[in-house]
């Protein structure tokens, strides 16, 4: 068997292997102040709660069913370095303990720069982190300001180097297109970015969600992110990037070889995931799970010995053939075709995606050669019905 | 007892049917209780819209200052310049009219036109200034322009108020004593005049009807002149407003007649009834029908909801019939129908009852009007639609409708009109002071420049003062040309229109810039040109979509996005596909949108 490590982050092997694997999500929902853009279940200046609710967090691992052996864990916020390394390494243990940690796990969290000093960084690796992912989102002070970020440029690369001198791999996320940010002021966002010798970046186009901030400020006039400055925006990300030995391998994602992100992988691949913490999401078996979203909810219902769940959804059969496609046409491996990519390349409503270059059949995969328009592929996809006679045995 | 036969006429909402209801107050048909606003308009729309449609007529009892008591019938009659027929037919039914004018807004283009009606049909008209307990009334001046029209004294002029009933009861004893009685020989054979008709789910075809010569009686077997067809009296009566069944209608009076018919179109408004099995009477004199000159095409935006739209126009029509329809097929917008209609407001009320009453979502194309073609083999047809025009090589000769436009504003904006009717391509016949300051400016218009916003923009051009009413004038050759949209090289069926050919750059400029922004990006290049034969007069490209994809997709919203995406499909199942480009429904809605036509 290949080494994951030698793979190309875009590898169809690697892309199918990471349905194996096993990973969790913890939510961390504090913030020191909550972005104009973000619509994740996040809270500010509630720090004086980060320790009941790491408390509550081991609980709820507690009271899940023991599974199987882990081999990712990714902490996401919100803001995880809002919280101490040793309560993060709590959260580890008990992880360890419940379900088991394989040996080359890989242990991750989203950190603010402004949070990360070498102490920090440290005690984080002593605990067993061993990837960082830094919201940098532009390395334009200005542009920060508009986007209601409090650190400046220079801080991300003092960040980003201390977690490489304390042994973690190291992965920034830029956001491109907040509507004043120039093209050039993105390419040098990019560039400063790359020349910190990451393993890793994502690069997100600025979306305007419903009921965040930014929403309002647009319903109220203020101007929308442009279409046209995005794509453009795009394509120097992912031409810079690929320059630099970082390969995109989804929409928004570019590693080195061997430094893909499995707990990303293992989610594309429809992968199983255990989710604990404010409004995290898990997977097992077909079964998508969520847990509430308000803070106190959450931490009534551990306080009540019961798991905080707030829905529940079985996808089975064609709708999961169809969400496998879903989430697998984002990454440049794209999907093996199986019954739902065969249907979909032999509808006439394929056609014009392959007239048009925007999809290619490859070695029995069907992949998005354009992907900034990925989207119009899976919706044509989504409206698949499932073929007659077909049903049985699916389940 | 005595019979009065009046109707009401008057330019759009110079307050008719408030003075119809305080007329049914004082003689005491309703009570006060029952007072509804504005009771003789009965549907919803001519309620909103103020505007009367069909015809009603109620009895009325009036005891005058002498002692005598009066039998009156009062005929409502639509306002507005579609419905002219309507007004014909009613004032067919009366020996006199009321002339009604607003005190504030002084003399306006249906006050002529409805004016010239009644006098042309020998009626005693009474004219009446209405609404002078507005502050803005202007009694004197107002008086001056009615008698400049009508001759008479100024200071003659009845003065009313509608909402305060004040001037009412003169106005009464003004309607017994200069309205004639009706003549008629009540010994002589039944004529009876079929003013409307109206369909009645419960009851069938219900007439109205004005007996002039002898008596309708229960169970009488009638004869219907013009149709040729017998039917028997299963009901008469008379509406007070309440409908009040009678055994007899005899000579002047006006009512209602039910014989069982259940077909509108089995009814000829205008025919004369009279009994089976005497000498046969002259007939009464009728009407033309009316003739549709307005057409556009009425489309489900759901392609599903096509035979619903069949049955509203069925039913539609059995209340209605000017409106005349047949099935056409758009390659754009589907199935749907090609619609005739008298007039603009007609089209606008039948389109919103359709969509009211009905609860239809439509599509309707450009309006355009009925052009005749001599063909190369010398026959002579009329075309309704843009596509049905034939080829160029295929015809010597086009000819478009006119009309005679009859315009009434204040004099400081004739020159702003003059413009305005010069751009539509219109002829001055002649202009003539009403009053010092007001005026009234008379066209040979063609109705294709007149059925496309000529209203709105006349109205904005004047501050809304200028009033406008047009009757046909027969067809003339023009230098006209089809422009056809194209889009991503595909002609769109509901986007041709016929045009003069120097508005056609204009039309095709406007049309082509306006489907730019309405037309989103799709993912490829789609030119949008406009055309005359196989020339370009217009281009402009909707560019393709460059970035259509979710920025994060990840293990906590898999759910999320999809439903998302989802209902972005279910948004896009929504368009209607043209070739191989996604256009919007509300696109073609927007772009065909009547009220911000080409200017």
């Amino acid at each position: 068997m290949t080494s994951a490590a030698l793979l190309s982050p875009d590898d169809a092997i690697l892309a199918e292997r990471a349905a194996e694997w096993r990973s969790a999500y913890i939510h961390i929902p504090f913030c020191a102040r909550v972005c104009p853009y973000c619509d994740f279940a996040v809270v500010a200046g509630q720090d004086n709660l980060v320790d009941r609710y790491v408390g509550a967090v081991l609980s709820e691992i507690e009271l899940h069913p023991r599974w199987e052996t882990l081999d990712a864990v990714s902490f996401g916020g919100g803001t995880p370095s809002r919280v101490a390394p040793a309560l993060l390494g709590m959260v580890i243990e008990r992880l360890r303990e419940r379900f088991g940690l394989q040996n080359d796990v890989e242990i991750s969290m989203e950190a603010n720069p402004e949070d990360w000093h070498a102490e920090y960084s440290e005690q984080a690796a002593e605990v067993g982190i061993n990837r960082v992912s830094f919201g940098a989102q532009s390395f334009d002070d200005e542009v920060l300001d508009r986007l209601g970020r409090v650190h400046r440029s220079h801080q991300i690369s003092s960040a980003v180097r201390t977690a490489q001198a304390t042994g973690l791999a190291v992965s920034v996320d830029l956001i491109f297109g907040e509507p004043s940010e120039s093209i050039e002021s993105w390419r040098r966002s990019v560039e400063s970015a790359i020349g910190l010798e990451l393993d890793h970046l994502s690069t997100y186009a600025l979306t305007v969600e419903r009921g965040t901030e930014l929403s309002r400020q647009v319903a109220a006039g203020a101007e929308a992110p442009d279409e046209d400055d995005q794509a453009d925006k795009y394509e120097i990300a992912i031409e810079a990037s690929l320059a630099a030995g970082l390969v995109r391998y989804e929409v928004s994602n570019m590693a080195v070889v061997g430094q893909a992100c499995k707990y990303n992988l293992s989610t594309w691949a429809q992968g199983d995931y255990l989710a604990f913490g404010l409004g995290a999401h898990g997977h097992i078996g077909g079964l998508r799970r969520r847990n509430v979203r308000r803070l106190d909810r959450y931490l009534s219902e551990i306080d009540a010995g019961r798991r905080p769940t707030a829905g529940e959804e079985a996808v089975m059969g064609w709708s999961s053939e169809i969400e496998r496609l879903m989430l697998g046409l984002r990454r440049s491996a794209g999907v093996i075709l199986g019954r739902g990519g065969s249907q979909f390349v032999a509808d006439p409503r394929s056609q014009p995606f392959f007239e048009h270059g925007i999809i290619e059949v490859v070695e029995g995969r069907l992949v998005v050669i354009r992907p900034l328009l990925t989207d119009a592929v899976i919706r044509e996809v989504l409206d698949l019905s499932e073929p007659d006679g077909a049903k049985e045995g699916d389940c | 007892m005595q019979t009065r036969n009046f109707c009401i006429i008057a330019h759009i909402d110079h307050g008719k049917s408030t003075l119809a209801d305080r007329l049914m107050e004082r003689t005491g048909a309703v009570t006060e209780r029952e007072m509804r606003d504005q009771l003789l308009d009965s549907m919803d729309i001519e309620r909103e819209r103020g505007i009367t449609i069909k015809a009603q007529s109620v009895q009325l009892r009036y005891k005058a200052k002498s002692g005598e008591t009066f039998l009156l019938h009062l005929i409502d009659t639509p306002g507005h310049v579609d419905f002219s027929y309507e007004v014909s037919r009613s004032l067919a039914a009366c020996e006199g009219a009321i002339l009604l004018v607003d005190a504030a807004q002084g003399v306006q283009a249906q006050t002529l036109a409805n004016a010239y009606l009644a006098i042309e049909a020998g009626l005693e008209v009474i004219p009446v200034m209405n609404k002078i307990d507005l502050p803005a009334a202007e009694p004197e001046r107002v008086a001056e322009e009615i008698t400049s029209i009508l001759g008479g004294d100024p200071a003659d002029i009845l003065a009313v108020s509608a909402k305060t009933g004040e001037g009412v009861e003169e106005l009464l004893e003004e309607i017994v004593n200069k309205f004639p009685a009706p003549t008629g020989d009540p010994d002589a054979p039944l004529r009876g005049l079929v003013f409307d008709s109206h369909f009645d789910t419960f009851r069938g075809v219900v007439c109205s009807i004005r007996v002039v010569d002898g008596s309708l009686r229960q169970n009488q077997e009638l004869l219907f002149m013009a149709t040729h067809e017998r039917h028997n009296v299963a009901e008469l009566g008379v509406l007070t407003p309440h409908v009040k069944p009678v055994q007899r209608l005899d000579s002047g009076e006006v009512g209602y007649l039910i014989t069982g018919v259940k077909q509108l179109d089995e009814i000829r408004v205008g025919d004369t009834v009279t009994e089976v099995g005497v000498e046969l009477p002259e007939p009464l004199p009728g009407y033309l029908e009316p003739k549709p000159m307005v057409f556009a095409g009425l489309f489900p935006s759901d392609g599903d909801d096509f035979e619903r739209l069949r049955e509203a126009l069925e039913k539609l029509q059995l209340n209605d019939t000017s409106l005349l329809w047949e099935p056409e097929t758009s390659r754009a917008l589907g199935f749907g129908f090609r619609c005739g209609f008298l007039g603009l407001l007609h089209m606008e009320i039948v389109r919103e009852r359709l969509e009211r009453e009905y609860s239809l979502d439509l599509v309707s194309t450009a309006p355009s009007v009925a052009y005749r073609v001599t063909q190369t083999d010398g026959t002579v047809i009329e075309i309704r639609s843009p596509q049905d025009l034939p080829d160029q090589t295929m015809r010597t000769a086009l000819e478009e409708p006119y009309v005679r436009a009859m315009i009434i504003a204040p004099s400081e904006y004739t020159g702003t009109i003059m413009e305005l009717v010069q751009k539509r391509r219109g002829e001055m016949d002649h202009m003539q002071y009403l009053g010092p300051e007001r005026v009234e400016l008379t066209y040979h218009l063609p109705l294709a420049e007149v059925v496309f916003d000529f209203f709105d923009n006349l109205k904005s051009r004047t501050r809304g003062y200028a009033s406008l009413d047009y009757e046909p004038d027969g067809y003339r050759e023009s230098d006209l040309v089809k422009v056809d949209i194209l889009l991503a090289g595909q002609s769109v069926d509901a986007f041709s229109a016929i045009t003069h050919r120097t508005k056609a750059p204009e039309y095709g400029k406007s049309m082509v810039g306006r489907l730019r922004e309405l037309i989103p990006r799709q993912m490829f290049d789609v030119p949008i040109q406009a055309a005359i034969g196989s020339r370009i007069i217009s281009r402009e490209t909707v560019k393709a979509r460059r970035k259509d994809v979710l920025a994060k997709c990840y293990g906590g919203d898999v759910s999320r996005k999809r439903k998302l995406l989802e209902k972005q499909k279910e948004g896009k199942k929504r368009m209607k596909m043209v070739g191989s480009v996604e256009v919007p429904q509300d696109a073609f809605v927007a772009a065909l949108r009547v009220d911000d036509g080409p200017k």
